[in-house]
């Protein structure tokens, strides 16, 4: 009787989640989840994981930064990883913990967050955007306990309105609201005391960038799976700001200013810390 | 058992085409033209949130006439099926090509195997690195489906408004100056027609609805996503540049 009754609708039923490619994909392609599989018994070989990533927000918008480094063990795996992302045009995220499956999730978070605007014609609210990744996160709980967790960070500016927002999460898809700044990952420990020092309120964009690079700069000093900027090979964390007007990617020439300011500094100041 | 009246497959089929093609010839239509900097969806469209033009994916835009909720249906089918492909392969593996041989069968199934056909045309373009390598695919009711080149009007009065684009459309045009043509073809069965009481009515911004696919969108804007809707103010502005050539 009450199957009869939800098929009397069958486009309204449904229409509730056409508009979600995780949805989507789940029912008719599982296969191409990177989450979802049942793993057999067994010891899972060493693999790559990703490291530090810090956000912040300051006047106008917030920025979220990488370090470059994947280890695998105590052997560092990849120098030029990339780990954060644009999601969309006015939220970015960043992903620590496995990177095998944490890359497929910002892909296919990336997927979600587009599919729905084409499908629907409008943007997700920015909650609405942090409600999906978390239930990607927590669709991951089974990887998770097999020793692949993948723990995002996810920052963004609502359309329409200048102040930047974060959202930090746990394993299980726990979502948290996170003021003024917030970091994951090994080294993540390390760069919120940096943040805590540096970190002021109603900051332009450019200290802003400066405060997320020192901050990761302090975390690859005490982390070793955490890799600082790396001036011969000429390698920089991957900042990202996000204002009103969209996301966009800090370029290298600005990085590598921002990084010889601190390393000068440090020089001349010839300090342990 | 009740008996059933022969019927040749050959009047089955003419009467369902004759069905959609009223269907179709009763609403208003849209064009599709190519020109210099990528191509351009026009739509004579009164709602501006009942979208008869819709983006698929990155390089490639849908247009459509007809009945909405089968269209629109259509669309949503399109973009699930090039989110998948691109998710599942990669993002230059989406091709016009690809969804329109999908549309194609979806819509020849159904014309044959439905209770009735669907009452709607679709266009899907995709926008090249130059305007010789842009494609512009027609998909009628019955699952036709034909490589435009440049090109191409659909809906209502379809044949004065294609004849009209195939006496002015050049290759190589600007933006404002497609859109006028645009606006001229789609004018045109208007003015053509033997009642004056709306000929001399002309199209505002507020009755189009209008996109473009900007060519090289990776290297200009820096997205991957070259379908850009235009709004009536800049719809307005253009028309009222006038496009002179």
């Amino acid at each position: 009787m009450d199957a009869h009754q939800r098929n009397v609708i069958p486009s309204l039923e449904t229409a509730g989640s056409s508009s979600s490619f995780l949805d989507f994909v789940t029912q008719n392609n599982p296969g191409l989840l990177p989450f979802g599989r049942p793993l057999p018994a067994g010891q899972l070989p060493p693999v790559p994981h990703g490291t530090t990533i810090v956000a912040l927000t300051f006047a106008g918008g917030v920025v979220m930064a990488g370090d470059r480094r994947a280890t695998m063990g105590t052997m560092i795996a990849n120098r030029h990883i990339e780990k954060v992302f644009p999601a969309d045009r006015y939220s970015v995220l960043g992903i620590a913990g496995t990177a095998g499956i944490a890359i497929d999730i910002v892909r296919l978070f990336q997927v979600e967050l587009e599919h729905y605007e084409k499908i629907e014609g409008t943007l997700l609210s920015l909650e609405g955007k942090a409600n999906r990744l978390g239930a990607m996160i927590r669709a991951n709980l089974p990887m998770a306990l097999q020793g692949l967790s993948v723990v995002p960070l996810f920052a963004g500016v609502e359309t329409a309105s200048r102040e930047g927002r974060l959202f930090s999460y746990d394993v299980t898809g726990g979502r948290y609201i996170e003021l003024e700044h917030h970091s994951v990952g090994s080294g993540s420990v390390f760069a919120r005391g940096a943040l805590k020092k540096l970190w002021r309120p109603d900051m332009d964009a450019a200290t802003a960038v400066a405060v997320a690079v020192e901050s990761l700069v302090d975390a690859a000093d005490d982390d070793s799976a955490t890799g600082g900027p790396d001036l011969v090979r000429k390698l920089w964390p991957v900042v990202y700001v996000v204002t009103d007007d969209g996301a966009t990617r800090v370029s290298e020439e600005a990085l590598a200013a921002a990084v010889q300011q601190i390393v000068d500094r440090r020089m001349v100041e010839g300090r342990e810390a | 058992m009740s008996q059933q009246f022969y019927v040749s497959p050959e009047q089955v089929m003419k009467d369902r085409a004759d069905f959609a093609r009223k269907g179709i010839a009763r609403g208003r239509s849209v064009v599709v033209l190519g020109y210099g900097g990528g191509v351009a969806l026009v739509a004579e469209n009164p709602s501006p949130t009942l979208h008869k033009i819709g983006e698929i994916y990155d390089r490639i835009g849908f247009a459509a006439v007809g009945k909405y909720n089968e269209f629109e249906s259509l669309r949503q089918a399109g973009v699930r099926y090039a989110d998948v492909r691109g998710y599942s392969y990669d993002r230059s593996d989406v091709s016009a090509r690809g969804l329109a041989s999908v549309y194609a069968q979806s819509l020849g199934t159904v014309f044959t195997a439905e209770q009735k056909p669907f009452e709607v045309e679709l266009a899907v373009a995709e926008v090249g690195a130059t305007q010789a390598e842009d494609h512009i695919f027609r998909l009628t009711f019955d699952g036709s489906i034909a490589d435009e080149s440049g090109y191409l009007a659909m809906g209502g009065k379809a044949e004065i408004v294609q004849q009209k684009l195939a006496d002015t459309w050049e290759p190589g045009a600007t933006l404002a100056q497609v859109l006028k043509w645009a606006v001229d073809a789609l004018q045109a069965p208007h003015q053509d027609g033997s009642d004056s009481s709306n000929g001399a009515e002309s199209l505002g911004a507020a009755n189009l609805e209008m996109a473009v696919l900007e060519r090289n969108v990776v290297e200009v804007r820096g997205t991957h996503r070259a379908f850009r809707r235009l709004g009536p103010d800049a719809v307005q502005q253009m028309l009222a540049s006038g496009g002179g050539d």
